[in-house]
């Protein structure tokens, strides 16, 4: 790591880091006893010990390597690393809160174990932790090589990989003592927000001026999508986050949204963290990691700019289908049905353009697990956009909402369509970074598939069973006009599908963890003798699109 | 053909930029912008109350415990939902929240309009272990509450803060903060009579969790529970004199 830093870029490293040791000083003394002090102690050690790192190798040899004849690939070994670190603490997560609601006891009476704080550290941990470090490294990757140019900074990849851990690790350690701001997605508070807009920004510079340094003429698919990503979390994090805190030695803020206005702000930004965290990012490595799988280029060119425009454009508008029937007005609710509707033909569009990519690879797919990851992704992300357009028609939502069909809908999407295109991704990702004929086992990587497939179905045949049934039994009424359960009825039908879906979490973690040894594996093994045309001088690395 | 113009669009990052900017941008704000500018969006409650320090207390222990993660607090326009729980909601029952906790899951039942629904014995008792009254609730117990004394000391500043956001605290509010938390839990002392008189004559003054010793995290979600859907009765009004008219099943 800090071997390839010029002395003068390790001490600019040094400054940053002994500058956010200061910010930690600063905030425990500010904080004393609040929580926030307790996380002025953690960015002081964090900060400490990268800054440990730095000057441990401060004057070490300088670098020999030619920069400009090289890709820049440590930070995105590192992105792996810890991105499947969250995978298996964020799915360890999902697990126990999961068991919590079949058996509540397993809470032991502690506070920062109750389902309610645990919860965000699972669903932190899988989006951001897993989610979003597989995206940063796959987004350093697939800049490099669609624009055969290296990373425009030495130190900034860094920054953004490790600031963005640092905003993950104030998130989670947070919710454990107690804060949170209750916007689901966006719990983190204020000083952790802030510290999220710099990191993002130094993101988007920093991919902006690798785009700008590319020696292809046109920048590829995959790019759009990450730029999207990039961009539009941006302002979604700022609008949703806006908030005043009670003063500079509290961590709890008040947002400056109350209310309806509220509730809209929340799901604007709620929903199209899904699209733009959850799909343009994804769609970023699919567009890219499926067609190199499959040696074949993308189907059609023209579907990639129409599903590319039609998600950018119509997601933003569907945020409001979280609330219908509620105190939130009708235009707006039938305007969030609508679009999501609509939504479908782009969506369709993406996952249909994906899997005729693989016409003439089907054999491919039959023999290769990593290619059929990538293919059962494009699959589920099918079918997780038609139900969510389906549940989105307000009929249809007022039986589905509130109820575990949600839960169900969320992970067919979270678990099939963003773990899976993830894994393929990474598996396609590994050998060639670590410069690997292949991965260490095939095998473990057809076991891993069907631990992720048959783990996925379990989770979501549970909910949509839980979900149906107990959305039917809300409004099941006698003969006499009265309600014929109440709601104690319908939680005690829901205990055995709990017991199912932590089953099916379960088995998706064991995968996570088989994953995880294998691509260990894979790094330690011995390097292929030698692997040709991956530096920015050699041409037809990035998959040349159709037209 | 609009390929040519998309391949000289692809050949610029910063158009790239704008164009996406531009595209992601029109949703949202046709959207939300018009919530700000709509008299009828927000219900008009003249009645309606702030919440006590001592129930503000409440919402944020609420807050930080994640209870919007399995209860919501949004009764919908539908007939079930209105017969389980009372009144739909309305927008202005929320207009002071900030943040609002309408949630986006039932695991438990709506809260919306719990507030007097059961007794702060029954809420303490529940609280502190749920399946010793609800033998079949998967809740978890939350009995660290009643060990736990409420921090009272900064509740000025948190009204303060609320304040600058649009909630209508008054000076003597703001000054009297931490005294009132205090009063409201404790009936027989002197500062409960300044509660019901900044708060109005239908607060809630009680020994919540029965002891009056001490102020508790417990006294103040109880007294938070207890609030909720009693600010104002707008809805219950308004639904009475036969307004719009609710949905049947799936309506």
């Amino acid at each position: 790591m800090v071997a390839q830093l010029t002395s003068s870029e390790r001490q600019y490293c040094a400054v940053i880091l002994i500058l956010m040791v200061i910010v930690g000083v600063a905030m425990a003394a500010l904080g004393k006893s609040d929580p926030l002090g307790v996380h002025g102690v953690i960015v002081i050690v964090y900060s400490g010990v990268l800054l440990y790192l730095v000057l441990s190798a401060f004057y070490g040899p300088e670098p020999q390597e030619d920069r400009q004849a090289s890709y820049y690939d440590d930070p995105i070994k590192v992105g792996i690393a810890l991105s499947m670190a969250w995978a298996v603490f964020g799915m360890f997560m999902g697990v126990w809160v999961a068991s919590q609601l079949a058996w509540p006891n397993l809470a032991f009476d502690a506070a920062w174990s109750t389902f309610g704080r645990l919860r965000p550290t699972h669903t932190t941990g899988v989006i951001f932790g897993f989610g979003g470090n597989a995206l940063i490294a796959t987004s350093f990757h697939v800049v490099q090589r669609t624009s055969r140019a290296r990373l425009a900074g030495q130190i900034s990849p860094w920054f953004v990989l490790f600031g963005f851990n640092l905003f993950c690790l104030l998130a989670v350690s947070g919710y454990l003592i107690g804060v949170t701001q209750s916007k689901e997605y966006a719990e983190a508070e204020w000083y952790a927000d802030l510290w999220l807009v710099i990191v993002w920004v130094v993101y988007f510079i920093l991919y902006i001026r690798t785009l700008a340094r590319r020696k292809e003429p046109h920048i590829y698919v995959a790019n759009w999508y990450y730029l999207a990503f990039i961009l539009v979390v941006a302002i979604l994090h700022i609008v949703n986050n806006l908030a005043i805190p009670v003063s500079w030695g509290h961590a709890k803020s008040y947002t400056i949204w109350a209310g309806v206005q509220d509730a809209m702000v929340q799901w604007w930004y709620g929903h199209n963290a899904v699209a733009f965290f959850l799909t343009s990012g994804f769609l970023g490595m699919l567009y890219y990691y499926l067609p190199v799988r499959a040696g074949r280029p993308i189907f059609s060119y023209r579907l990639s700019i129409l599903s590319f425009w039609g998600i950018t454009f119509f997601y933003i508008w569907v945020g409001s289908h979280h609330l219908h029937y509620t105190a939130l007005p009708h235009w707006v609710q039938n305007l969030g049905m609508t679009f999501s509707v609509m939504l479908l033909v782009p969506s369709w569009a993406s996952a249909g353009n994906a899997l005729l990519t693989l016409n003439g690879a089907w054999h491919k797919v039959r023999d290769d697990a990593t290619l059929r990851f990538m293919f059962v992704a494009a699959v589920f992300y099918g079918l997780a956009t038609f139900e969510g357009s389906f549940l989105a028609i307000r009929p249809v939502n007022s039986l589905s909402h509130y109820t575990d069909w949600t839960i169900g809908h969320v992970h067919a999407g979270a678990l099939g369509w963003v773990a899976l295109i993830t894994f393929g991704s990474l598996y396609t990702l590994v050998p060639a970074l670590w410069k690997r004929p292949a991965m260490y086992s095939a095998t473990l990587v057809e076991v891993h598939f069907w631990l992720a497939l048959a783990g996925t179905l379990i989770y979501v045949f549970a909910m949509w069973n839980s979900g149906i049934i107990q959305g039917l039994m809300w409004r099941t009424y006698t003969e006499d006009g009265t309600l014929t359960y109440s709601f104690v009825d319908t939680l005690v039908a829901m205990y055995p599908y709990y017991i199912a879906r932590a089953f099916g979490g379960l088995l998706f973690l064991l995968g996570a963890i088989v994953a995880c040894y294998n691509i260990w594996m894979t790094a330690r093994g011995a390097p292929a003798a030698a692997v040709v045309g991956d530096g920015p001088a050699q041409s037809g690395v990035a998959p040349a699109p159709a037209e | 053909m609009p390929e040519l113009f998309h391949r000289k669009l692809e050949r610029t990052a910063i158009g790239l930029v704008l164009a996406i900017i531009a595209a992601a941008s029109v949703g949202g704000i046709v959207e939300i912008a018009p919530l700000f500018t709509i008299h009828q969006t927000v219900e008009d409650a003249p009645d309606m109350r702030v919440y006590t320090p001592l129930e503000l207390a409440g919402r944020n222990i609420y807050e930080r415990e994640g209870c919007y993660a399995c209860h919501s607090q949004m009764i919908r326009t539908l007939r079930d939902d209105v017969e389980r729980y009372g009144p739909y909601s309305l927008a202005v029952e929320s207009k002071y929240d900030h943040p609002m906790l309408w949630g986006s899951k039932r695991t438990g039942p709506d809260l919306a309009r719990v507030g007097g629904k059961y007794s702060d014995f029954w809420q303490v008792a529940h609280l502190t272990n749920p399946r010793s009254v609800v033998p079949e609730s998967n809740m978890p117990a939350y009995a660290f509450l009643e060990r736990t004394p409420l921090e009272m000391d900064d509740l000025g500043q948190h009204l303060a803060v609320l304040r600058e956001l649009g909630v209508p605290y008054t000076d003597d509010m703001i000054a009297n903060a931490a005294r009132d938390a205090y009063g409201q839990a404790t009936p027989d002392s002197d500062f409960a009579t300044g509660v019901v008189k900044r708060y109005g004559e239908a607060t809630d003054v009680s020994a919540f969790d029965g002891v009056t010793t001490e102020v508790t995290e417990m006294d103040a979600l109880v007294a938070y529970l207890q609030v909720l859907g009693r600010l104002t009765d707008a809805a219950s009004r308004e639904q009475a004199a036969g307004a719009p008219q609710v949905g049947g099943n799936g309506g």
